[in-house]
């Protein structure tokens, strides 16, 4: 993940589920082309965003040893459209999680109404190169990223102190 | 509780039918996963996945599609054929599969078609009514 498309966790359970934030803005230019005049966030880039939230969730839940990458949509549905000036929260949970891989469910919402059902499968790619090698530090979750978990995941440890 | 194979079928069917998107008389006994009903990779650890939930058991991926850690083996593959020894590892791995016609000519390139949905089902019904 080399961008930064969900701007902040509100809860997080390691290994469990995870809600994410997203603001809408016309300020996002590809908004202005899709389309002129009715401007909509574009199915992928709402696909994105659940990627990333799950994606995190994947990747905390073996503490960021696994590249986890999006391997697979397996299911997609939407039912309204996400407009400019909207705030979207992303509920991802893990489904099943194994050394290889791991499939997780979601719904994204606008307040209480339902705008997307999203199933998605995450392979750890070390573990299915059939033996190729991929660079050692771990590309996708880089520093920018783990900050999202910034007082989520440490706070969590915190309290477990106390 | 057993379960009969032609319940484990219907099932897999499901699983199938889901997993890869496809209609429901594709998938047929005979059918190979890889070639005729285009799974990739990454299917098979969805397919997995699913059938632990749809059976509530554990599935090792390595014991219902053993091939790939025989075919990373130099000692069971050479000239792109599976060796007497690969075959025999093969053979060891896969008991719920017929490899009869596949020993006469072990081209690695065919060990695709090994994997049916009737493999699936015999693994299924060994691994709960065995």
């Amino acid at each position: 993940m080399r961008w930064i498309w969900i701007d902040k966790f509100l809860e997080f359970e390691s290994g469990k589920r995870a809600v994410a934030l997203k603001n809408v803005t016309l300020a996002e230019e590809h908004l202005h082309d899709h389309f002129p005049g009715f401007p909509v966030m574009p199915e992928c880039l709402i696909i994105e965003a659940m990627a990333q939230t799950a994606g995190i969730l994947v990747g905390q839940a073996r503490n960021f040893q696994e590249k986890v990458i999006l391997a697979k949509i397996k299911k997609a549905v939407f039912y309204h459209y996400v407009r400019p000036g909207d705030t979207i929260t992303l509920h991802a949970q893990i489904e099943s999680i194994s050394p290889e891989a791991a499939s997780t469910e979601g719904e994204i919402r606008r307040g209480q109404e339902l705008i997307a059902r999203i199933s998605l499968m995450f392979s750890h790619i070390d573990k299915n190169l059939s033996g190729k090698r991929f660079p050692e530090e771990n590309f996708v979750f880089t520093d920018t990223f783990c900050s999202l978990l910034d007082g989520f995941v440490q706070q969590e440890s915190s309290e477990g102190r106390s | 509780m057993a379960i009969s194979r032609e319940e484990i079928f219907k099932k897999v069917q499901d699983v199938l039918v889901d997993a890869l998107g496809l209609d429901e008389e594709d998938v047929t006994e005979e059918a190979t996963l890889m070639g005729d009903l285009g799974a990739e990779s990454i299917d098979f650890l969805d397919i997995v996945f699913r059938l632990e939930k749809t059976f509530n058991i554990k599935v090792p991926r390595e014991e219902l599609f053993p091939a790939e850690s025989v075919l990373n083996n130099p000692e069971f593959v050479s000239g792109g054929k599976l060796t007497a020894k690969g075959l025999a590892e093969l053979k060891a791995r896969m008991p719920h599969t017929d490899l009869s016609n596949f020993a006469k000519d072990p081209d690695v390139n065919k060990i695709a078609d090994l994997f049916t949905v009737g493999a699936i089902v015999n693994f299924l019904d060994a691994k709960l009514n065995g």
